[in-house]
């Protein structure tokens, strides 16, 4: 099973368009079964707008999106049964108990009798709902109505499952059952999962494979490994490091060393940009020179780099950014 | 591996055939949900009593102006018809009050969805899009039917027991038609508010768009009509009124019909008063030599048998706005 896995989502040159504005331009995307995606991007990115393309909710201008080899425009009902979606904020009826929003769902799905009982209590049980099941859905708490959304997502029994945005006004106990919860989906019941966000920090520890996307474009995917080699492959490392002492001598003497390209000062942390690892040369030249190193640190690795590091690049062809920098200069001065 | 593909096909194929039933399905349990959803709400309860409390009152009002009344051949309908004690009769109290019912069900049903998060986790359903708001509309015509014919026999049945008056055959046939009709006018009303609700963002907006439509056709439309008709043909020297008062008049009836309560209450007042003869402009020349008479339930009905098209018809309208914005609106999650 593991090593034929299928492509489950395809989408092929998807492109939609507001009038003037391209909310997602030509995005080319493959998931395989049993794979948790995570789509990042900051708000605004055209991320819900990929996943009601998927849903069928919202007809693309340009290309198809294909779940399971059925495009999602022309055979919605279809799609719609075997993908469960979470979206963000989910809401309930506020009047109904989380029971009762539950089988509402379940009959929508076609289920009834014992069977729907039967998966109800189920499901309740597994997002740790079973105490408040009977309370009315309008007393939740965030975090609850996110663990209802989890039950009523699963209550289709779907292949797959899209979350946008789950991390959002989670606290971190919640937080980590989330976490948990995505983790036990894709290794145990080995449904596919496509999850939306703009918080880093959670993702990176669930997904497998990420694809990170700005203005509406996918501008790079894959393993964390490979969006880091791929930023290597640029040839641009950056290097934080804080000395003692930290003069004037020092920056200068930086500046002759091979490799170094730029050197900002944040603070007592100095920002070393440069074309290759100068780690080693580095620690050898301080050494001899009498300086003590308190910290040395080579960005990048972490996804909040790769993140950062993507978003530049995106944007070095892009007005909009220009003034972002602009209003950068200004606001250190 | 060949077989592994011709079974999902075999199953992707009898979900493509399951299809039309799963949309049935979800209609079906939307419908039920509304409906629930009316009956136990508060909201349901205090039309209820508004409807009630007027519709006894006006009953109360009607057996005080029949006991000085001399016999009537269709004294039973004038259980609905009468007015007394300078209370309106239960026929006006309907035609405009009913509105309220139809927009206090319909007002907030997208809108609330959406903004309670609910309506995109319901497109997510593999539902039709359009079961949706068919269940919505289908589910408050339901309610609608249930507190109308519910108070319309109501006050029938306490007319027969305070005062003794037995209904003739024609006379229960006459009151369910008015019923129907009072259905049809006030689930325009319903597939009126559900349009507000699928265009106004908040449920206060659609409220108040709703609520002034009703105070506008109520009230206002007489006034306007007149304006304009008086604009067109005008009445003001015994000269021009003798050459315009038949155009003034006719053009100012037209323009009352486009409004629903005009249209509701001159089909009611027909149907309940077999003497009403002509709904147009009858002249001292077409009276002449006429029979003083009661006219047939089938003829009574043919002679509002425009304004129940026009009724409906408006009433299509409404819903079929609210049904093409429902369908062409981006479902945005925020």
């Amino acid at each position: 099973m593991a090593n034929e896995r299928e492509n489950v989502i395809e989408i092929s040159h998807l492109t939609k368009k507001y009038g003037e504005k391209t909310a997602v331009n030509d995005l080319n995307l493959t998931i395989r079964e049993g794979e948790v995606f995570g789509l990042l991007g900051p708000n605004g990115a055209g991320k819900t707008t990929t996943i009601l393309m998927l849903l069928g909710l919202t007809e693309p201008t340009g290309g198809q999106a294909l779940i399971a080899g059925m495009d999602c425009a022309r055979h919605p009902l279809e799609v719609k049964s075997m993908v469960g979606y979470l979206p963000d904020n989910v809401g309930f009826y506020s009047d109904m108990t989380g029971r009762q929003n539950l089988r509402f769902t379940g009959r929508l799905n076609g289920l009834s009798g014992r069977e729907l009982e039967e998966r109800i209590d189920r499901l309740l049980e597994r997002v740790g709902m079973t105490q408040a099941a009977d309370r009315r859905a309008g007393t939740y708490s965030k975090g609850m109505r996110q663990r209802l959304g989890i039950a009523d997502v699963l209550m289709k029994d779907p292949r797959i499952i899209i979350m946008d945005e789950p991390t959002l006004g989670i606290d971190p106990e919640g937080m980590r059952e989330l976490l948990n919860m995505i983790r036990q989906l894709s290794e145990e019941d080995g449904r596919t999962l496509l999850i939306s966000s703009h918080q880093l920090h959670q993702i990176q520890q669930v997904c497998d494979r990420v694809g990170i996307f700005v203005e509406g474009s996918l501008i790079a995917s894959g393993t964390l490994a490979e969006l880091e080699e791929q930023i290597r492959k640029d040839g641009v490392y950056l290097l934080e490091l804080n000395v003692q002492p930290c003069d004037d001598k020092l920056l200068g003497m930086l500046y002759q060393q091979d490799g170094v390209e730029d050197i900002k000062k944040e603070g007592n942390t100095l920002l070393i940009t440069s074309k290759k690892d100068i780690r080693s040369d580095l620690t050898e030249f301080l050494g001899t020179h009498g300086y003590t190193i308190l910290n040395l640190h080579q960005r990048g690795g972490d996804l909040d780099e790769i993140y950062r590091r993507y978003f530049e690049k995106a944007g070095q062809n892009d007005e909009r950014n220009d003034s972002d920098k602009k209003k950068k200069h200004g606001w250190k001065k | 591996m060949k077989e592994m593909i011709q079974t999902k096909r075999k199953s992707m194929d009898g979900k493509s055939n399951a299809g039309t039933v799963r949309g049935l399905t979800g209609l079906g349990a939307l419908y039920h949900k509304e409906l629930a959803d009316h009956l136990k709400s508060k909201r349901f309860l205090i039309l209820l009593l508004l409807i009630g409390s007027t519709g006894f009152a006006s009953l109360y009002g009607a057996v005080t102006a029949l006991s000085d009344a001399t016999g009537s051949d269709y004294l039973f309908l004038s259980l609905y018809t009468a007015s007394g004690s300078s209370i309106p009769s239960f026929m006006s109290f309907i035609a405009l009050l009913g509105p309220i019912i139809g927009l206090a069900l319909g007002f907030d049903s997208v809108n609330s969805e959406r903004a309670g998060g609910t309506l995109n986790r319901l497109v997510a359903q593999p539902i039709y899009r359009d079961s949706i708001i068919i269940g919505k509309f289908l589910a408050g015509t339901a309610v609608i039917a249930v507190i109308i014919y519910t108070m319309g026999v109501a006050v029938g049945a306490v007319g027969v027991i305070s005062t003794g008056i037995k209904p003739t055959g024609e006379e229960v046939w006459r009151i369910l038609i008015f019923l129907t009709f009072t259905v049809i006018y006030i689930a325009f009303w319903l597939a009126l508010s559900i349009l507000f609700s699928v265009f106004c963002r908040h449920a206060a907006t659609s409220a108040l768009a709703s609520i002034s439509m009703w105070i506008f056709f109520a009230i206002f439309m007489s006034l306007v009509a007149s304006i304009i008709a008086n604009a067109a043909y005008p009445m003001n020297d015994e000269y021009s009124m003798i050459f315009n008062s038949l155009p003034n008049y006719t053009l100012r009836l037209g323009l009352n019909r486009i409004s629903p309560y005009y249209l509701y209450s001159e089909a009611v007042s027909t149907i309940m008063n077999p003497t009403v003869r002509s709904v147009n402009v009858v002249t001292v020349d077409q009276l002449q030599g006429a029979v003083t008479g009661y006219l047939s339930l089938g003829q009574s009905v043919l002679l509002v048998w425009p304004n129940l098209t026009g009724l409906a018809a408006l009433m299509l309208i409404a819903f079929g706005g609210s049904y093409i914005g429902f369908m062409r609106q981006e479902i945005r999650a925020n």
